[in-house]
């Protein structure tokens, strides 16, 4: 029997850029940016990083495939860099291989950095691409992101009978309380906060979705350093490092699609992920053993339908924890406590790994006050990646 | 016996009022108020001669699922393609191949020429049946006449020579390169001639040459038929027609211009289908093609007439209808004016036609799969089959979707995607007997959408591949309440 990741990798560093619409700045400015703030926190070099998981998902606007962008744009020496791609859980999934990668023994020190440049598109929302093949060209709707998460909705309110009404209500929580949260983060792209009129009066999108209930498409990039405790121990002799806890991957069957067993109003990934993550990490009740959550929030009605997925909230009573504050950064499990996918914005390759590092700043008491989850424990971070019908999810905790 | 022994049509759900089309137009060419009554049949911004072929086509076959049919015909002066077979691509939907295809072309009565074709092989006693689609959507210029004779619209026949419902009698045909109506091959709008020298030399010398033609070989007189079917909206000319061949108007079939508009090749064969809806045993039935010359056929009822009806009918389809308030909207679903679609809209969605041909079961029949061992339905088709429990390899049996129907899972409506037809509504359906797919709603508003609602599937355009000038097709989902009957 596998015994898992729990405790054998700490993380040594970490860093973000601001996010945002960084028309100015290219992709190669904003690794530096995030690498530049790690390398100081982890006090090493660029000539100490052994080998790097490189993740970024929109190569047709972006950077190319492979791992070569990293290599140039750093001048790393001729190290091995390999380039993730697994849709939105991208980042965690480049923070995984960094992170196996040293708990197998065959590095004491590994990068994982993402980014994601999607403003060089000319519009708004993200760039259509046929993320899902050839065939899906062929035989799939004319659909955005933002439809097929909408859908959660319709079909949330089918299977457990919550009004349209007070879904939409949820909803405008969850935007209103990210909205309070980004605007205190100065490296959000959001930072505006806004009322739960214009939330829930925003233009919609695709319905029930309006445009609040829509996360920022942004420019970023964000990055750890991982290595051994040992290593750690022997580089900042004296810190309680954070350690990586659990770190699943889960991947849609088909089922959700093709079989009629699905109800459509979670995510069966996301159930299977936090699952087998509590195992690894050693959780048995999760609303009480968790700090704080960077959830997935490409949409309010992920975050609404996730919190129920990963078992927070009962099936079917999300609303009550969503409209009672739990989730509020004062609550229960505060969610997005710097303002999320949201107001954070969403560089996709960069922000499994920008939970991280909000996580790993809360964790080590960085933050200041208005902002700050006092003497945090254990963090989760979920990435979900596709539609709410295929999808490939991450969950990964990190804990003192 | 040869003839015909089913019928169906089509005719699409939007209606465009032609005073709304006046209103707009009328200032270029006032004289256009004469032919502004009534209103014409516009077809979806996902629709086009094909799939309109394929409604109608599944309109006639009734129980039979096509498994029996040896050809396929479609007839169409606005196919999408110069070279591809479209009659393949309707047969392909039908979930049929390895029969005999054809497309007739070039003057309207392609339409008559078509179903002459098939009745030469039933009369031919080779067994087989032969599916006749005729289907068009001819443009005119904005503020041209034609802008407000033409409808859209499609028709169908079978024609085989077992439980015959219309004996067919005899023909009479003629050719004439009349340029009434004239289409260079760079062309998408009709240029027609003077209209009095069409109806004077063209339309009723003719239609009147064709009806003694069949008469004087079949040896029957004018007044011995029940119904004459003749397409045309000259409604003078329709009259001289029948004085001088001795024609009472209640022997006359609708030719549908107030509610349909003149459907081109398809439209001999609405008015058929809509004419057979309302006919006894014995009944003769005179039907002629007209355009680029004649042909007329005659037509016997059978006694099997009683025990025959198409699903939903010409009839059916016309009384099945929303407005088009927009006038505007019919031009850039036309793609007659560019309009803004966004810059999402300029992805170029490449057509792979590798990957069509070995999946074209799958995409245009709606083929999936049911597994052997555990019965699980499921779409597309699998080798492993999808049910958790079972996951069976490779022992599945293709199973043809498309008549399943099913109902809505879950559903939105999409403002943000590029479509000339916002919003896009689509979602997830549980096909009947099992397995789901995601899939966009047409021929609907979002009002019609419910979780649990029923659903029928349709056969419309995908997408079109504006590079390489592709017309791509997928079934979509239509909610069954939401149509209005």
């Amino acid at each position: 029997m596998a015994e898992g990741i729990r405790d054998k990798v700490v993380i040594l560093g970490m860093g973000c850029s601001k996010f945002g619409e960084r028309w100015n700045d290219s992709s190669e400015d904003l690794v530096i940016e995030a690498l530049l703030e790690c390398l100081a926190d982890a006090g090493i070099e660029i000539r100490d990083i052994e080998a790097a998981w490189l993740s970024h998902h929109m190569d047709e606007v972006n950077i190319g495939k492979g791992g070569l962008f990293l290599g140039r744009a750093l001048h790393l020496p001729r190290i091995p860099i390999t380039r993730t791609e697994n849709l939105c859980a991208s980042g965690t999934e480049a923070f995984r291989g960094a992170c196996y990668a040293v708990a197998s023994g065959a590095y004491d020190t590994a990068l994982a950095i993402g980014v994601e440049k999607l403003k060089d598109t000319g519009y708004g929302g993200l760039p259509d691409s046929p993320i899902f093949g050839q065939m899906s060209r062929m035989t799939g709707p004319n659909a955005t992101p933002p439809g097929m998460f909408a859908q959660l909705a319709t079909a949330y309110s089918a299977r457990y009978g919550v009004t349209m009404e007070k879904i939409k209500e949820s909803m405008t929580h969850i935007s209103w309380k990210s909205h309070q949260n980004g605007a205190r983060n100065p490296r959000a792209h959001m930072r505006r906060p806004v009322t739960k009129e214009q939330i829930a009066d925003s233009p919609i999108i695709a319905y029930p979705l309006g445009l609040f209930d829509c996360c920022g498409v942004s420019d970023g990039s964000a990055c750890a350093i991982v290595t051994t405790p040992e290593n750690a121990a022997r580089i900042k002799p004296g810190i309680d490092p954070v350690k990586v806890k659990a770190l699943q991957i889960a991947v849609s069957s088909g089922e959700e699609m093709q079989y009629t067993a699905w109800d459509g109003a979670g995510m069966l990934t996301t159930r299977r992920a936090a699952e087998k993550a509590y195992a690894e990490a050693g959780i048995s009740d999760p609303r009480t053993e968790l700090s704080l959550m960077e959830v997935h929030d490409c949409f309010s009605i992920t975050e609404f339908a996730t919190m129920e997925d990963l078992g927070i909230s009962e099936p079917g009573h999300a609303a009550e924890d969503v409209l009672g504050g739990f989730f509020d950064i004062d609550g229960g499990v505060p969610c997005q406590t710097d303002g999320g996918l949201k107001c954070f914005g969403h560089p996709i390759g960069a922000s499994g790994l920008r939970m991280l590092y909000e996580i790993y700043n809360q964790l080590l008491g960085r933050w200041p006050e208005d902002r700050a989850i006092k003497d945090a424990g254990l963090g989760l971070a979920h990435n979900l990646g596709g539609v709410p019908n295929q999808n490939v999810c991450s969950v990964a905790i990190i804990g003192k | 016996m040869a003839g015909i022994v089913a019928y169906g049509g089509y005719v699409p759900i939007y209606r465009l009022n032609r005073m709304a089309v006046y209103s707009s137009m009328g200032w270029l060419n006032p004289a256009n108020i004469m032919n502004a009554a009534g209103e014409k049949a516009v077809a979806n911004f996902d629709e086009d001669p094909v799939t309109m072929a394929v409604a109608a086509a599944r309109d006639a076959i009734v129980d039979s699922g096509g498994d029996d049919l040896g050809a396929l015909y479609f007839a169409s002066t606005t196919s999408p393609y110069r070279e591809r077979l479209c009659a393949n691509i309707v047969a392909s939907a039908l979930g049929i191949e390895k029969i005999r295809t054809s497309d007739f072309a070039g003057g309207l009565k392609a339409g008559t020429s078509a179903l002459l074709a098939a009745l030469d092989i039933a009369s031919s006693g080779d067994g087989g049946k032969t599916m006749v689609t005729a289907s068009d959507m001819r443009l005119g210029l904005a503020g041209s006449p034609q802008e407000l004779i033409f409808g859209d619209g499609a028709g169908a026949l079978i024609v085989g020579n077992d439980n015959v419902i219309a004996e067919f009698k005899g023909s009479y045909s003629s050719g004439h390169d009349f340029g009434d109506h004239v289409r260079g091959s760079e062309s998408r709008f009709d240029r027609q001639w003077e209209e009095r020298w069409i109806r004077e030399e063209g339309f009723e010398t003719f239609i009147l040459e064709a009806l003694s033609g069949i008469c004087d070989r079949c040896g029957v007189k004018t007044a011995a038929l029940s119904k004459v079917i003749f397409p045309g909206y000259f409604g003078g000319g329709r009259k001289k027609i029948m004085k001088k061949a001795g024609i009472l108007p209640e022997q006359v079939v609708d030719n549908l211009q107030e509610r349909v508009g003149d459907t081109g090749t398809a439209h001999p064969l609405l008015m058929l289908g809509l004419a057979l809806e309302d006919v006894s045993p014995g009944d003769l039935i005179l039907l002629v093609g007209y355009g680029s010359g004649c042909d007329a056929l005659l037509f016997e009822a059978t006694g099997e007439i009683e025990n025959y009806s198409p699903r939903k009918g010409v009839s059916g389809y016309i009384g099945r209808k929303r407005e088009l308030d927009n006038y505007m909207k019919y031009l850039v679903w036309r793609r007659i004016v560019p309009a803004d679609e966004g810059l999402r809209a300029e992805t170029d969605k490449e057509t792979r036609f590798s990957l069509i041909w070995r999946s074209h079961e799958m995409i245009y029949g709606l083929r999936g799969s049911v597994c052997r061992r555990c019965g699980t339905q499921q779409y597309p088709e699998q080798r492993i089959c999808v049910n958790p429990s079972c996951g069976a390899i490779d022992e599945m049996e293709p199973v043809y979707l498309s008549e399943k129907g099913g109902t809505i899972f879950s559903f939105t409506a999409d403002m943000l995607t590029a479509t000339i037809n916002p919003p896009a509504m689509y979602g997830g359906v549980d096909i009947g007997g099992g397995g789901r797919l995601p899939i966009e709603f047409t021929d609907c508003t979002m009002e019609d959408l419910a979780v649990g609602k029923a659903v029928d599937f349709t056969f419309r355009i995908k997408f079109y591949d504006k590079v390489r000038d592709v017309t791509n097709y997928f079934w979509k989902a239509v909610p069954v309440a939401g149509e209005v009957n």
